[in-house]
């Protein structure tokens, strides 16, 4: 007999406050997982942003900060250049990172901060209550688009990791999605190498992962799923955007 | 064909139903008749002789609720 | 060591550097953007860091990590981008961060202009940032003071885990005076075992957060800054009596106002004019204590300030009604001037104020 899946120790044993079929919970698994295989649980140090997951400081089992909302690269920039030898990551919705915290993000990644950032992008403010998010697609309906997002009033999303590709400081920039278990498998992949970059010393590195938030969308977890693979990924393809020269 | 073995936290069940739609073997279903501590209608497998161990439900569970062993 | 003719901003970078301090961030700002040149180029001699952040929205939040991590840590700004870190202050004191702060102020409100100033008063002591938090505030006057209290706010940060600001302005930080960097006696620091140093051997993961969504912890919370913030009260206080024993008139001033101020009582004892001058060196916690020694004895009290009137607030409470308490200040970068400030003694000893 063989254990093939069990709660890894990267996560507390505090059940999450997220809704039901939240992305969330499975993205939080998959960067806790990683940072036990890696064996860097003991020397991780994650930044908590505001937005549902504010509260990710009680759900990780390392140390973390709280940040102020968008500041959570500044954060770990305080962090990593107090302890370059551990890992540090954020951990950030598409309001923390790509409103209230563009400067932030950019700037981490155009010096080539060796932090880790695990962008969750679900089209939607979720802790507010369903506002529009700078990655709400055209025509998506939300509390403050409600004759859905139009470019002439709302203007257009925007595409974060292609948008940080373009920084010399950038090692490493994949954007998954959670959708089915292909999916969330590679999206695992993807947040271990970030990992490993960091800890090979290269530079910013930075997992975009499209969610679901089926609250704010009115919908079921399942028919999220379906809303996302529909919706979202023609508008924020998959795959790498950056990637270092060689990886050890 | 490998067999399996799943368990189920219940209370920690949110009732999403995620697992249902990834099970290769259909054999997750939502158990109509009860609710949980949260009230929640829990995630259950009646037929467990028929899991063959691959994992893709606790992949998907956003809450951890699912433990699964390869019995061989 | 010796004493060093320093510029205020280098001097302070400077002490930093004999302090301990390893961390610098910061963004450019007149009139203090040489403490960031002396930082880029000084860190890098003693293993430090310095970095420029992109705003000083983003230098006080990589104070707050640096700080949470367990270093320590300074930046330093002037009056605008003292506001936009406001809202990581807050943070920072509800986190329980020790870091220090350097205000140089200069003329507001706005983009103001680059004179000195000290219009940031009431930002500095009666909040800035949200919440109910206090910055320990030092006002040094000289540059051998401010060199002083960069040690000493660093002690006090750790000893009570808060931010601490030391206040100064763009006299202070542009003057060249002589300074020599003393060998402070070590002084028993908590360790700082709650910092996020990477879990180790520890079984608690460490967390720096100041989010508390339950009122009735956070309520518990705000309790024990509060006694913390009575705590510093009682032991924190520093001030300055000058000629204050037989005077008639107390001026209240402090920095570089306070210098002002004391040529000018020196100016009146010519004329028979007993002016003595109370210079706070803590504007929070406010020294009340030589206030209540000297209210029954004298005149009046006169605040004068490089602002359009903010200690003089903080004066006419501590003088609690006794006594009238007048204002004199110049605004907007003007700086007074001795024989102004002369004349202000005049009219209240004649009595047309």
């Amino acid at each position: 007999m063989a254990v093939v899946f069990q709660k890894t120790k990267g996560l507390t044993d505090k059940p999450t406050h997220y809704c039901p079929g939240c992305g969330h919970g499975i993205i939080h698994r998959l960067v806790a997982e990683s940072l036990e295989e890696l064996g860097v649980l003991d020397k991780a140090i994650g930044v908590a942003p505001v937005g549902c997951a504010v509260l990710a400081y009680e759900y990780f089992n390392c140390d973390m900060q709280e940040a102020a909302h968008g500041r959570a690269p500044a954060v770990a920039t305080g962090i990593k250049r107090v302890h370059p030898d551990k890992v540090v990551f954020t951990y950030q919705g598409d309001g923390d990172l790509a409103a209230i915290g563009t400067a932030e993000i950019v700037h981490a990644a155009a010096r080539g901060e060796k932090i880790t950032t695990i962008f969750v992008n679900n089209a939607i403010y979720g802790m507010t209550g369903g506002q529009m998010a700078p990655t709400t697609l055209i025509g998506q309906e939300t509390t403050t688009t409600p004759y859905g997002r139009n470019a002439e009033r709302n203007g257009y999303p925007i595409r974060v990791s292609e948008m940080l590709a373009t920084l010399s400081g950038a090692a490493y920039i994949e954007r998954v999605a959670i959708n089915d278990i292909r999916n969330i498998r590679n999206a695992k992949k993807a947040i271990k190498k970030a990992f490993e970059i960091q800890l090979a010393g290269k530079g910013f590195t930075l997992v975009e992962i499209l969610s679901t938030c089926p609250t704010n969308w009115g919908m079921s977890p399942v028919e999220a799923m379906n809303w996302l693979k529909d919706n979202m990924i023609p508008y924020y393809p998959l795959g790498v955007f950056k990637s270092p020269e060689e990886v050890k | 064909m490998a067999k399996g073995r799943v368990r189920f936290k219940e209370d920690l069940c949110k009732g999403c139903e995620l697992c249902t739609t990834v099970c290769p073997v259909k054999i997750i279903i939502m158990d109509k008749e009860r609710i949980n501590v949260k009230g929640y209608t829990p995630a259950t497998v009646k037929e467990m002789e028929k899991c063959i161990a691959c994992g893709s439900c606790a992949t998907i569970c956003p809450d951890c609720v699912i433990e699964v062993e390869r019995i061989d | 060591m010796g004493k060093v003719l320093m510029k205020g901003n280098e001097a302070l970078a400077e002490a930093a550097i004999q302090a301990g301090c390893r961390h610098y961030f910061g963004y450019p700002i007149t009139p203090q953007n040489e403490v960031a040149a002396y930082m880029a180029k000084r860190m890098p001699e003693v293993g430090g860091v310095f970095l420029q952040a992109e705003s000083e929205v983003s230098a006080i939040n990589m104070i707050y990590g640096a700080a949470g991590a367990g270093a320590r840590v300074m930046t330093s700004s002037s009056s605008p981008g003292i506001s936009l870190m406001m809202e990581g202050i807050s943070y920072i004191a509800g986190a329980e961060l020790p870091c220090l702060i350097v205000n140089i102020m200069r003329g507001g409100p706005g983009l103001g202009d680059i004179q000195p100033s000290q219009s940031d008063y009431f930002q500095a002591t009666k909040g800035g940032g949200h919440g109910d938090y206090r910055l320990v505030v030092f006002a040094p006057a000289t540059l051998q003071e401010m060199v002083d209290l960069v040690q000493e706010a660093f002690d006090v940060a750790d000893r009570y885990r808060n931010p601490v600001m030391i206040l100064g302005d763009g006299m202070l930080g542009q003057m060249m005076e002589a300074v020599e960097f003393k060998q402070k006696p070590c002084t028993e620091l908590p360790v700082k075992d709650w910092a996020t140093t990477g879990k180790g051997t520890r079984t608690r993961n460490n967390i720096i957060n100041s989010l508390e969504l339950d009122p009735i912890k956070l309520e518990e919370h705000n309790k024990k800054l509060q006694k913390k913030y009575e705590e510093i009260a009682k032991n924190e206080v520093r001030y300055e009596m000058y000629n204050c024993e037989n005077a008639d008139i107390i001026a209240v001033a402090y920095g570089t106002t306070a210098r002002i101020v004391k040529s000018a009582i020196q100016e009146a004892k010519k004329e028979g004019l007993n002016v003595g001058l109370i210079r706070p060196i803590t504007l929070w916690p406010f020294p009340v204590e030589p206030f209540e020694k000297v209210a029954d004895k004298v005149k009046a009290f006169i605040s004068v300030e490089m602002s359009a009137g903010q200690m003089v607030e903080d004066v006419k409470l501590a003088v609690n009604g006794k006594k009238p308490v007048y204002f004199y200040g110049r605004i907007g970068g003007m700086v007074p001037e001795v024989k102004d400030v002369l004349g202000e003694f005049r009219k209240i000893a004649g009595g047309e104020r």
